[in-house]
């Protein structure tokens, strides 16, 4: 493999892998905080995308200014989707919060048909993007030199949040113990709607970053990104952000690298990301970074 | 020889240390009490026992056997049963299914038997039935047998507690705090209903109480734990006059009537 | 109203025996598509009354039901299938060898179907059964999707997603009935005997469950291996029903349907599970009116694709979150039956005098 593409390949896998590492943080932080997998957090991550979709499509407005606006919109979004399913289900049986989760899951996907429909959209996104950078001789486009730039800008913002910020306190005290937080005087209502907003805003950085990588979105977009997110979580050490990073780059790296280095088996990387699964979950059952358990 | 044999074990629960170097000979038949502030370690001493977690150092042998690095069902089938300090019963099911999960353990059907009704099964269950009914009966809560678990009140439920872990016919039972949140008629019900399933169903008991009149009424031998560490042992009537165990209690009034 | 046992043996010899005329009146006068709406109805039965034993009865949480369904489906065909038909089928890329000239009665196939399903269970059990929390359902999900990734990529053994065609027709509602029946019959048996005491002491409380000397692994294993032996059955019976199968049958929409009837119906309840599993695929079907144009009153109202769905997952949500026992409070019971049969017969006495 020339020196070039192996430095493209190394970009790339970086990027996905901070790209994993954006929704996984939303898993954890959700699944750190209330034990519950919030099975709609990869349809939040497609509607990002469609909204950034329509707003370019249907308004004047400047891509930039969509692309900020639908990450406020898909904020709202994840904010009003536990406020309205999962907050009323806070206290009940486990296997209730899971079924709520799934019913959400499956009303934006079928929402999204609806009204997106289903068929595959091209994503619109600035021609800046596609740019070919050339740096040292090594033809790059903009996008992969972009992804990982913007993902890290987001993960010191989001570090700052949570350890700077009084609402970033009150998170990590109420992940680490959810009952004494509360006797504590944190409000945790207001701090779970923090840790969703958190969450689903990363997503749509991420989403956006996505579509704009595979600029083909549909209703179901978000469905496997975010069972690997998730993988990724578990993999890191779920409830730990650390882990949740962790896990991300590696399964974003590990996927790039597999169809670099053996094209033939690219189209089983999946299977792959399932096995690793497997195999953390028989070895070492807290994750890399676990702090469960 | 002792029944259950604790041999200088130690809990640290990161860098916090629950037990350190806890020692206890539990001789067939005894009644032993062991006391302690909140935080001392008591309950760390019960999960140790029943496997739910092991000790970072020393052994425990029950029935001569090691059972240190055991699981908790596999404990529980060699004969140790426990009641919750914070009850833990299956509020969604019955009373009498509550006390017939207990039996589960001993059950020797296959879920094949269970499913077609072999006749195996069919003499397990009724059996079952009839000795759940008669241990309900024995602690008065037969006429509450088809109720839900979780709407019994308190005191029904440390007894449910109690009863369901007699069901899996235990030679050393584990009591957490019986008399918490009873009032002092349920108390000395339960004091004597304790004396009585220890005859009936040959039992060595280790108990935690906070009420001092059923750990001075009702246990031969009393351990009393401070910071994880054993302070003082002996017979509750050395135990009220220890020095140490007054300091222990410091600014409670210790009072046993 | 107290019956004694015995009593109660009869009773349900009579409902049994009157189920099997009801079935056999059916099979012999509804017509193709009323029976096919039947049959479709008893899988779905089956489906949700074995995930309903998994997430509803011991309280773990398994999203593989699609993933299982589809192992019985193809492990089944590919056994009853005629090498003549498997040639046809396979045009494109040729079936391996043993598969290529094997073939079995049907009955047997489904069942070796379940027990295939049954095996993959138990090996997707091992790794997830023996921690706590919510990994069985992450790692269900991803299995789900990566069986139909591999049927779609494993052309030689099962004809990728081309899927098979002019599969014969075996499934009647003799056998889909008899199953669903037997189903129910298992499941109620296991989950009222010591065993289904077990795992609802689990789904209460696992760490009281094993102080009172239950096996967590080992019945969690129990409750998920029969629930995907039941859901290969359920996926056995569709292919020779439908008479064609394909990968994006099982996608993981259809365990959510599952779910659906099983938050519906309410979690650890079969009657709600039969009832409302029969009546999900009935409306299934009625709601199709939803997504086909109409015109009413001269007014033309346009098919919206995917309607069908957005119905029923507002359904679910409405449910889950102001009845989220459910739409039954109740088993139903002969005592049930008949304390409500005397409660009606006494209003119509005091109506009389």
């Amino acid at each position: 493999m020339p020196f070039s593409l192996f430095v493209q390949n190394v970009l790339n896998g970086a990027g996905l892998g901070l790209l994993y590492a954006l929704v996984a943080i939303g898993y954890t932080i959700v699944y750190g905080i209330l034990r519950l997998i919030n099975f709609a957090h990869g349809d939040i991550f497609m509607m990002a995308m469609f909204f950034v979709y329509y707003g370019a499509f249907l308004t004047p407005i400047p891509w930039g200014i969509c692309a900020v606006l639908a990450i406020g919109l898909t904020i709202l979004l994840g904010v009003t989707i536990e406020r309205v399913g999962y907050r009323p289900l806070r206290g009940a049986p486990r296997v209730s919060g899971l079924c709520a989760a799934i019913g959400m899951s499956f009303f934006l996907e079928n929402f999204a048909i609806v009204v997106f429909g289903g068929r595959p959209k091209p994503f619109l996104y600035p021609d800046v993007l596609d740019k070919v950078v050339i740096i040292a001789g090594i033809h790059i486009r903009a996008i992969t030199f972009i992804t990982p730039v913007v993902c890290v800008v987001a993960l010191l913002g989001l570090n700052y949040l949570i350890h700077r910020t009084k609402m970033g306190l009150a998170m990590r005290a109420a992940s680490r113990d959810f009952d004494t937080a509360r006797v504590m005087g944190v409000d945790i209502n207001k701090t779970v709607s923090f840790t969703f907003g958190i969450g689903s805003g990363l997503a749509a950085i991420g989403a956006i970053l996505w579509a704009a990588r595979y600029p083909q979105i549909h209703p179901f977009i978000g469905v496997f990104p975010g069972w690997k997110a998730f993988t990724a979580a578990v993999i890191g050490g779920i409830g730990s952000i650390n882990g949740a990073i962790a896990g991300g780059f590696l399964i974003g790296f590990f996927t790039i690298m597999l169809v670099a280095f053996f094209p033939s088996l690219s189209g089983y990387k999946d299977v792959f990301v399932f096995v690793i699964l497997i195999v953390t979950l028989l070895l070492k059952p807290t994750g890399l970074f676990g702090e469960l358990e | 020889m002792s029944l259950l044999k604790i041999d200088h074990i130690t809990k640290q629960f990161g860098g916090l240390t629950a037990v350190s170097d806890f020692y206890l000979e539990l001789e067939k038949g005894e009644l032993v009490g062991l006391i302690g502030p909140n935080g001392a370690g008591k309950t760390t001493i019960f999960n140790m026992i029943n496997g739910t977690y092991p000790p970072t150092k020393g052994k425990i042998y029950f029935d001569n056997k090691d059972i240190t690095q055991n699981k908790p069902d596999k404990i529980a089938a060699l004969g140790v049963s426990r009641t919750f300090q914070n009850i833990r019963l299956y509020p969604e099911s019955s009373v009498v299914d509550n006390v017939k999960v207990g039996y589960h353990l001993r059950v020797k059907s296959s879920f094949w038997g269970a499913v077609f009704h072999f006749p195996n099964y069919v003499k397990e269950e009724n059996y079952i039935s009839q000795d759940a009914d008669s241990l309900l009966s024995a602690i008065g809560l037969l006429k509450k047998k088809g109720e839900l678990a979780g709407g019994l009140p308190y005191g029904d439920q440390r007894r449910l507690e109690i009863c369901r872990a007699l069901a899996t016919r235990p030679k050393l039972l584990l009591l957490d705090e019986p008399a918490a949140g009873m009032n002092p008629r349920e108390t000395v019900e339960l004091m004597s209903f304790i004396q009585k399933i220890r005859r009936q169903f040959d039992l060595t008991i280790l108990l935690i109480e906070h009420d001092m009149k059923v750990i001075m009424g009702i246990c031969e031998r009393i351990l009393v734990l401070d910071y994880g560490k054993t302070i003082a042992e002996g017979t509750p009537g050395k135990i009220q006059h220890n020095p140490k165990v007054i300091e222990a209690y410091l600014g409670t009034e210790v009072s046993y009537a | 109203m107290k019956l004694d046992n015995r009593k109660k043996q009869r009773l349900n010899i009579i409902a049994v025996v009157g189920f099997i005329l009801l079935v056999s009146w059916a099979q012999i006068t509804w017509n193709p598509f009323f029976t096919r709406l039947a049959n479709v109805c008893a899988i779905y039965v089956i489906a949700a009354v074995s995930i309903n034993l998994i997430n509803g009865y011991s309280g773990q949480f398994s999203l593989g039901h699609a993933g299982f369904m589809a192992i019985g489906a193809y492990a089944s065909a590919l056994l009853y299938m005629s090498p003549e038909l498997k040639e046809v089928n396979y045009f494109i890329t040729p079936i391996i060898w043993p598969l290529s000239v094997i073939q079995i009665p049907f009955f047997p196939a489904w069942i070796i179907g379940g027990l295939v399903a049954a095996l993959a269970g138990f090996i997707i059990g091992i790794p997830c059964l023996r921690v706590r929390g919510d990994y069985l359902a992450i790692v269900t999900y991803g299995f789900s999707e990566i069986i139909r990734f591999l049927i779609c990529n494993f052309q030689s053994i099962t004809n990728g997603p081309l899927g098979f065609k002019g599969v014969p027709q075996y499934t009647n509602l003799w056998w889909s009935w008899g199953f669903a029946l037997f189903t129910v019959i298992f499941i109620k048996r296991l989950i009222d005997s010591s065993y289904g005491r077990a795992l609802r002491a689990i789904s209460g409380d696992e760490v009281s469950a094993e102080a009172m000397g239950i096996n967590l692994f080992k019945h969690k294993m129990l409750a998920f291996v029969l629930g995907a032996f039941f859901a290969g059955i359920a996926g056995a019976l569709l292919p020779s029903l439908l008479m064609a199968i394909d990968p994006y049958y099982f996608q993981i929409i259809l365990t959510y349907q599952f779910i659906a009837i099983i938050i519906m119906g309410g979690l650890g309840n079969i009657t709600g599970s039969v009832i409302v599993g029969s009546a999900f695929a009935i409306s299934l079907e009625l709601l199709r009116v939803l997504e086909t144009p109409h015109v009413l009153f001269t007014l033309s109202i346009p098919g919206i694709p995917g309607m069908r769905m957005l119905v029923i997952s507002i359904l679910i949500l409405a449910v889950i979150l102001f009845r989220h026992r459910g739409l039954f409070g109740q088993e139903i019971s002969w005592e049930w039956l008949f304390s409500l049969f005397s409660r009606f017969s006494q209003k119509l006495r005091f109506r009389h005098k």
